[in-house]
């Protein structure tokens, strides 16, 4: 399978990508690592015009102590992320989500910021973001901002940012010793979850998000709600309620209602919940 | 697009497409057929080659985004004629292989576990090939052979 022809750009850095996304408008694509845009291309599921190849942008590859929050550059590959001593120390859940991705091959190529974009209701970074309480740093021909985890997913397979944006860094507030869980359930070791999900204790409870079990990546309000008002472990009975999981070969929409109520528990007995 | 990869210590200049894989590039532009192509969708890893000493899946990356980079396939392990890489001779040693056509992609990444891990445990050799597939199912074999490699599991 190849893809359909397009032209390809080289950037030299991030203000030479964004000018190229303004020149070429809904045409063009940037590619970070390319393990979700190439795989896309050769289904001719994507057919960008133009590819904008950040890949080389290594001033947008580090992981950086920032004070109360990691600074991980958008470029950062999985592999540094899940063997970075910063990150096991102040943000496990992030280390240990990246080391489940796919397998060792795709984590030697895919970047945090490639995962967080596309927005895959099925990928492991979006809910360590949501369930650390991350951002995203955006920068555009308009110059940069925020984008809170919360609002950066915002359809299938959709982010909020504008064509012209890109991710430049994402910010993981630290949670140094806080008790934390991630599960994922999949039939095949590099496969994506079919449930999962990410729990992060905080102060008076915890923010506990799921893996493809709604269009987007998304917080469980439910379960939270539950745990602040005392509910322990018990609180993952509500892991369904809100949700709206697909059914698909892999499993139904009643199995997956069962694997978050059932994953929810072991995480939140895991994390000490 | 003009483009120049070191491949096994050579380096090779050559004029393609940027739509073309890797995969391609190497098998049809530098002519080595070593690496192999099973799924052609990322999944099975008989395409693993290595691209700056790291393994990766050379369907799942394009020409070009190699250019300047140096790759090692199969064909660039063993240090001479004569000799194999001991990742090789474990293989044979361990009849780590069947049809062998999983092989050269199980050994690249065999490798480049090694390298990152130089004592795994035989689960984090399970763990650490989970991107590779083998359709005789041989693996308990390409385990040993790896863990063999690695001087642990004798
Ligand atoms: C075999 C296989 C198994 C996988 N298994 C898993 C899994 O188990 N769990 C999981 O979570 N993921 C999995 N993945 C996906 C993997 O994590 C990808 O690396 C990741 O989703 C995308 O990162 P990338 O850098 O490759 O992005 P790309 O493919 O380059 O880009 C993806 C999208 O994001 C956009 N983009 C990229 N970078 C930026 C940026 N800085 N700013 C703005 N837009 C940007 C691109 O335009 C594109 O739309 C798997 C992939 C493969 C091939
Ligand atoms: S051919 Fe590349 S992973 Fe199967
Ligand atoms: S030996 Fe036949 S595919 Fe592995």
């Amino acid at each position: 399978m190849i893809p359909v022809a397009f032209d390809y750009v080289r950037a030299t850095s991030a203000d030479e990508a964004i000018a190229a996304l303004a020149e070429h408008g809904d045409e063009a694509k940037l590619m970070a690592g390319g393990h979700s845009l190439l795989p896309m291309m050769k289904l001719r599921l994507a057919y960008p015009s133009v590819v904008v190849d950040i890949g080389r942008l290594d001033d947008l590859s580090y992981v950086n102590d920032a004070g109360d929050y990691l600074a991980i550059g958008a470029l950062t590959k999985h592999r540094m992320i899940e063997t970075s001593d910063l990150v096991k120390e102040h943000a496990p859940l992030l280390a240990h989500a990246t080391g489940q991705v796919g397998d060792p091959q795709v984590r030697h190529r895919g970047t945090i910021g490639g995962s967080l974009v596309h927005a895959d209701t099925a990928a492991d970074h979006p809910s360590a973001l949501l369930a650390l309480g991350g951002s995203v740093m955006v920068k555009g021909p308009n110059g940069e901002r925020e984008i809170a985890g919360t609002d950066l997913f915002a359809g299938f397979l959709e982010s909020s940012l504008e064509p012209t944006e890109m991710v430049t860094e994402v910010r993981i507030p630290k949670h140094t010793g806080a008790g934390w869980s991630f599960q994922k359930f999949n039939r095949r070791a590099q496969d994506w979850a079919i449930v999962g999900a990410s729990i992060q204790q905080v102060e008076g409870g915890a923010r506990v998000a799921l893996v493809n079990m709604h269009p987007t990546p998304t917080r469980s309000a439910a379960v939270e709600e539950a745990i602040s008002g005392g509910g322990g472990a018990a609180a993952a009975e509500q892991a369904h309620v809100g949700m709206e999981p697909s059914s698909d070969l892999n499993a139904s929409v009643e199995f997956r209602q069962h694997l978050a109520r059932v994953l929810v528990g072991r995480g939140l007995n895991e994390a000490g919940i | 697009m003009e483009i120049s990869v070191e491949v096994n210590g050579v380096t090779h200049s050559s004029d393609v497409e940027p739509r073309t894989l890797l995969v391609h590039y190497v098998r049809e532009a530098v002519g080595l057929t070593g690496t192999n192509i099973g799924c052609d969708t990322s999944s099975c890893g008989a395409c693993t080659l290595h691209v700056n000493g790291e393994a990766v899946k050379s369907c799942t990356m394009l020409a070009v985004q190699a250019d300047g980079q140096s790759v090692t396939t199969i064909e660039g392990l063993a240090p001479s004629d004569d000799e194999m890489h001991p990742m090789q001779t474990a293989f044979m040693e361990c009849h780590a292989l069947q049809c062998g056509y999983c092989t050269p992609g199980m050994v690249m990444a065999s490798v480049s576990l090694l390298d990152e891990n130089p004592s795994p445990t035989e689960a984090e050799v399970r763990e650490g090939l989970e991107g590779n597939l083998c359709r005789c199912t041989g693996y308990h074999n390409i385990v040993k052979a790896v863990l063999s490699a690695s001087g642990g599991g004798k």
